[in-house]
């Protein structure tokens, strides 16, 4: 086999620390390095994000590339594809892995362009076969299918979604550090004025999703969906008719064209379960259906379910764990 | 010169309906109706609007089979004033690469534009990839993801863009390419008449050889498709045996689970 070139993990750094998703890269790339005998190298881009090399070292990296400039500060997408398409230039790897996060589905196909290189969107696996070849995986058609992808140019380019691959700390924890000059593009026509405001809700990140759907009949009855999302400490999800309607903003919607879930807990009320829907959460760890039409497609995919009507069991669920919040506290007091 | 937005749109089975053949790796597209991107719908509204603003017009383009005359149809009834049907076989096959390549020549064949509104993906191919990719071929700044539009003028933009985690307010200077998500407002219907005109409207065909003068034609189509797609397959989904809980103890029961769960 012929000398083949590094595994490169784009890090995603803003703000409020390391993305998680970085992790998961890191933990990825170093299984496909080993396996195709290489090394994993990653990128850092940000300001004063010096500190932040040593937890990528020890999740397997064998050399870290520092870009650290205060223009970095912000998410410019022309600025860093200028930099990474230099860096990926100088350093010719075979295979180039972003997180399909919207910072990372906005910059990585501006760098494929640029190298005129094939890239795969949002990835659910990266395997290696037998012949060394990478293998990318991914839902297409609002994830009625799986697609099998390779790709003959290189770098190999592939975002990959969060929360499919598992982190793995690694045995090294330590390598090569790096710190690049940054040479700044000339005007890129792009000034990011401000962060405007943060999101109140990161559906994404929640443990607990009670989520309600057509079965829900008035706007005000999202207040006893919230209701029993409080009492299990999770937050109210919504499918796309509640969100269509206006009832509800789009920050909480779930499903191919909102966003893509994996609680530990998902309580579908009212949903039917369109395919829509389910590419959006089928992957929740628990999931509790409550609907009232018997045949509908959430039944399919849930482990628990309960035919009838929300107005009903809800009230009542929500009910039966207050009474024993109640009696939990008197037995301790 | 005239105000020129350009939007590219996408004709797309319908995905609640079409059905596929795993064996040849096809899609069936006489299972289901074709129509319209419903994101690039969100683009063209964007476009129209921006137009009623400042004035100018919009092109609407799309490279596809014979048969996606009918979403440029669609868009002419939706505002667009002119549009661009890119339609080969030498085009077929295409990835995101090829297909923003070839769409990146079609534009610079058009000549001036001042802007570029995509959709953020499409239902089908859900990579949101091709918009980025056009603006890198083009060589200039992009916008994705763009929730709302707060400024617009003919030499720049300010517009908030949706990044996750927060929104952010960005300024980009024209000509530039925005992606839009669903948020940034809702698309009109088209009038009665506004169909008909579009019913009879005449819509340019252009083919590999029209473009063979501005760009590489081996980069159009499969043979400037570094992907290929060698295999699929229907999702895996766990079909779950969903245990059903009934009668009067349903709620003691689904109370139980819930401890077991560890989230009481």
């Amino acid at each position: 086999m012929k000398k083949c070139g590094n595994v490169m993990v784009v890090a995603e750094c803003y703000g409020e620390g390391t993305h998680p998703i970085t992790f998961e890269l890191l933990s990825k790339g170093r299984e496909i390095a080993d396996f195709l005998k290489t090394e994993l190298i990653g990128i850092l881009m940000g300001y004063n994000i010096k500190d932040k090399a040593g937890e990528l070292l020890q999740y397997g990296a064998d050399k870290i590339v520092i870009f650290d400039d205060e223009h970095l500060a912000r998410f410019d997408v022309v600025l860093y594809k200028y930099l990474l398409v230099n860096l990926i230039k100088e350093e010719r790897p075979e295979l180039v892995l972003i997180g399909a996060t919207r910072r990372g589905r906005s910059l990585a196909p501006r760098i494929a362009a640029a190298l005129n290189t094939g890239l795969t969107a949002d990835c659910i696996d990266i395997q290696v076969d037998a012949n060394g070849d990478i293998i990318q995986v991914r839902p297409a058609f609002t994830g009625n299918i799986i697609a099998y992808i390779k790709t003959k140019s290189r770098p190999v380019m592939a975002t990959v979604r969060y929360k499919v691959f598992k982190t793995k700390a690694s045995y090294r924890g330590k390598g090569e550090i790096i710190i690049k000059k940054v040479k700044l593009p000339k005007d890129t026509g792009i000034r990011i004025l401000r962060k405007e405001r943060a999101k109140t809700v990161k559906i994404s990140d929640a443990k607990v999703i009670v989520a309600c759907g057509r079965g829900l009949k008035r706007r005000e009855d999202i207040k006893m969906i919230e209701e029993l999302a409080k009492l299990l400490d999770g937050i109210v999800g919504s499918s796309r008719p509640l969100v269509d309607e206006g009832w509800i903003s789009r920050d909480y919607q779930i499903g191919f064209s909102g966003n893509i879930v994996k609680p530990k807990l998902y309580i579908a009320c009212g949903i039917s379960g369109s395919p829509q829907h389910l590419a959006g959460m089928r992957n929740s760890e628990i999931i509790i259906a409550i609907n009232i039409d018997p045949s509908a497609p959430i039944f399919k995919i849930a482990d628990y379910g309960i035919v009838g009507d929300l107005y009903e069991i809800i009230p009542r669920l929500v009910e039966k764990i207050k009474k024993r919040r109640v009696s939990d506290e008197r037995k301790n007091s | 010169m005239k105000f020129h937005i350009v939007v590219p749109i996408k004709y797309v089975p319908d995905i609640e309906k079409v059905k596929f053949d795993i064996e040849t790796r096809r899609i069936d597209r006489s299972s289901a109706p074709g129509e319209t991107n419903p994101f690039d719908l969100n683009a063209l509204e964007t476009a129209v609007q921006i137009k009623e603003k400042l004035g100018g017009f919009v092109t609407a383009i799309s490279m596809g089979p014979p048969q996606a005359e009918l979403c440029l149809r669609d868009a002419l009834s939706r505002g667009a004033d002119k549009a661009i049907l890119l339609s080969d076989v030498k085009f077929a096959g295409a990835d995101t690469l090829a297909t923003s390549y070839t769409l990146a020549c079609a534009i610079k064949k058009l000549g001036h534009f001042d802007l570029i509104v995509c959709g953020e993906k499409t239902v089908d191919g859900d990579t949101g990839q091709v918009g980025p990719e056009l603006a890198e071929h083009l060589g200039i700044p992009h916008v994705a993801y763009v929730s709302e539009l707060r400024e617009v003028s003919k030499d720049k933009l300010v517009v908030v863009s949706d990044m996750e985690d927060a929104y952010y307010l960005v300024e980009v200077r024209l000509p530039a390419l925005i992606t839009v998500t669903k948020d940034v407002n809702t698309p009109r219907l088209p009038s009665l008449r506004a169909k008909l005109r579009a019913r009879k409207a005449e819509i340019e065909t252009w083919n590999a050889d029209d473009l063979s003068g501005i760009g590489d034609p081996s980069r159009f189509g499969i043979s400037g498709s570094p992907t290929t797609v060698y295999k699929i397959t229907l999702p895996q989904i766990k079909e779950k045996k969903c245990e059903f809980l009934k009668g009067e103890n349903a709620i003691e029961e689904l109370l139980r689970i819930l401890e077991e769960g560890g989230f009481l």
